[in-house]
């Protein structure tokens, strides 16, 4: 009774308060969602001075975008975001089993912690300028390459296509591996230690213990880790915009989906950029349906604790 | 003896790959710094390890550039992610607290709407974004860079679970049988309930709008108003080749440095955070 009282009297308040979010929320992302995809079936660019259109044309412009070298790019979003998820994920899991063994007595590990976290926090476009200083002809990396005696010719690291896409990766796994590592912590922390007596009792040692406790119970982490860090490398952007200049040399093969999106904002072809932006949103509709799926199903084995975590690396994570 | 012996070979093992990774993730800033000492003509006879002398000419240099000014840039980051740190936290937890306390016909659906757009990326809008702006005469300035933040799912998710970890409703009860207003009850007894999360999501969202490129490099035009990162991206696309490289890398060092300084101070904190929303349970 009492609370059907409450229910009664105070619900306009639950509306006040959540007005201004949905508000927000209406004007800044539904209506330009509106009008993205309003655009993408017009002819609307700039031809120099002159503005075409908007002319209605169907989906002309979705045919010719996949008549286009964006599949490419989608090829080039995929294979950078592979290079940099592998050796974050292998390094996470192995981090993770450490820390949380208490038989191996890792020391400092709040140091090693704060260390390989920091690169997290760090201006994407700026480190990305930084490994260009870097990483070119005439920079440190070479010149101490050279006085130890390992090359005699400075290597040109963003002159061929390998050099360029393994340094994106590289960066995007150092700065997302500490983080990572991080939360699989806590999921491994989250396990019973129950469940590890026994395994120990029935004398498993560290690579079964690993492969039959650990990773199936820290399953639904690893997957939602794995969503969220596709929808993140679907947005790569700052590290190859800022490395290549916004070029994705050398030859477009450094080139992102967001990368593409950028260039026809700035030309103003806004056809274009709206055809682009409602395959991007396809894509990410699809993921964001799975990761709803995964922070709204009941089961008790703390994917609603993983997504929580997620959710939070999620809105950090760079474009 | 055997396993003994394996197991400590094992924790060697590890702490030698912990040491290399600390390396890979140091070694790069200390270059940073180490070249940041150094004057252009140092630079050009090759790398060397130890610091140079020439810190305050760098670093006069880059506070003198009118071309690229960095020091405006630092002010103008710092205005934008504070504010937008400050609206982000305030109300997420004013939504997270109305959906938490109250009853009414649209929570359920309310809650599945935010849950749903949790993780969609900002980009995907983007051209319907610069364009309304544009119409509402927001192009080049800074509100359409704070504002949005208002509405962010994935803050509202946090305040949300921390809400229910931390907040019993008796405690709204009481407050309401005192005379307190529903709006004044939020203001003095629920934020400073909330105070840790706030603390821990005003960092990270801080952080994440100090970091920002995409749209603000679609967003702002004039020089005056640029953000940090926009202005390492003009310094990229500029003439690098004929650039004071003493002063470059100074310029890096002030737009990253900041953020390591808060980071050192608060890393303890910071990395409780990250998976603070699921220890509190």
């Amino acid at each position: 009774m009492k609370k059907k009282k409450r229910t009664v009297s105070y619900a306009k308040w639950g509306y006040i308060f959540i007005l201004p979010f949905f508000i927000t929320y209406f004007i800044f992302s539904l209506i330009p969602l509106a009008d993205t995809v309003r655009y993408s079936f017009y002819e609307y660019y700039r031809s120099g001075i002159k503005e075409i259109g908007p002319n209605f044309v169907g989906m002309a412009n979705y045919a010719s975008l996949l008549k286009s070298d964006m599949l490419q790019y989608g090829a080039n979003t995929l294979i950078l975001w592979i290079i940099g998820f592998i050796p974050q994920i292998v390094i996470a899991l192995v981090l993770a089993c450490w820390f949380t063994d208490a038989r191996l007595k890792i020391r400092g590990k709040q140091f090693f912690k704060v260390v390989i976290y920091l690169p997290n926090l760090i201006m994407a476009s700026a480190f990305a300028m930084l490994f260009f200083a870097l990483f070119s002809t005439s920079g440190p990396v070479n010149s101490i390459l050279m006085s130890i005696g390992l090359i005699h010719t400075p290597i040109d690291f963003m002159g061929s296509v390998f050099g360029t896409r393994s340094l994106i990766g590289f960066m995007n796994f150092l700065m997302w591996f500490g983080n990572t590592t991080i939360m699989l912590i806590a999921a491994v922390n989250g396990i019973s230690v129950e469940i590890f007596e026994a395994c120990d009792l029935d004398g498993c040692n560290s690579i079964q213990r690993f492969l039959y406790i650990t990773l199936p119970m820290i399953r639904p982490i690893l997957a939602y880790t794995l969503i969220t860090s596709i929808i993140g490398g679907l947005q790569m952007f700052d590290v190859p915009q800022i490395l290549t200049n916004g070029q994705g040399n050398p030859d477009r093969s450094s080139m992102t989906l967001i990368m593409f999106l950028n260039n026809h904002l700035k030309s103003k072809n806004y056809g274009m950029a709206g055809a682009l932006s409602v395959y991007l949103f396809i894509i990410s509709a699809i993921l964001c349906f799975i990761v709803y799926r995964m922070t709204n199903d009941s089961d008790p084995d703390g994917s609603k604790k993983a997504a929580k975590k997620a959710a939070r690396e999620e809105r950090r994570r760079r474009k | 003896m055997k396993p003994n012996k394996a197991k400590h070979f094992r924790s060697i093992f590890a702490h030698i790959v912990l040491i290399v990774l600390s390396f890979l993730c140091l070694f790069f800033f200390y270059i940073l710094i180490v070249n940041a000492t150094r004057s252009h003509a140092e630079l050009q006879k090759g790398f060397s390890a130890l610091p140079g002398t020439h810190f305050l000419d760098n670093l006069k240099n880059v506070a003198k550039d009118g071309s690229f000014p960095m020091i405006r840039g630092i002010v103008n980051s710092l205005i934008i992610s504070a504010s937008s740190a400050a609206i982000c936290t305030y109300f997420s937890s004013l939504t997270a607290y109305g959906l938490y306390a109250y009853d009414f016909k649209m929570k359920k659906a309310a809650f599945t709407f935010i849950m749903a757009i949790l993780v969609m990326p900002t980009q995907v809008t983007a051209m319907g974004f610069l364009r309304l702006i544009t119409k509402m005469g927001m192009y080049d300035s800074w509100l359409p860079l704070i504002i949005p933040s208002i509405a962010s799912p994935a803050v509202f998710y946090f305040m949300y679970s921390y809400l229910e970890s931390s907040l019993p409703l008796s405690l709204v009860e009481a407050a309401r049988i005192d005379g307190s207003g529903e709006f004044k009850t939020f203001n003095y007894i629920v934020l400073p309930i909330m105070k840790p999360a706030i603390a821990v999501q005003a960092i990270f969202t801080f952080v994440g709008s100090w970091n920002n490129y995409f749209v603000p490099a679609l967003i702002i035009q004039s020089k005056n108003k640029m953000t940090v990162p926009i202005l390492i991206a003009t310094l990229r696309g500029a003439d690098y080749m004929n650039f004071d490289m003493g002063k470059i890398y100074m310029m890096i060092t002030v737009a990253i440095v900041p953020i390591i300084v808060i980071y050192l101070f608060l890393s303890k904190f910071i990395i409780a955070g990250v998976t603070l929303g699921g220890v509190k349970e």
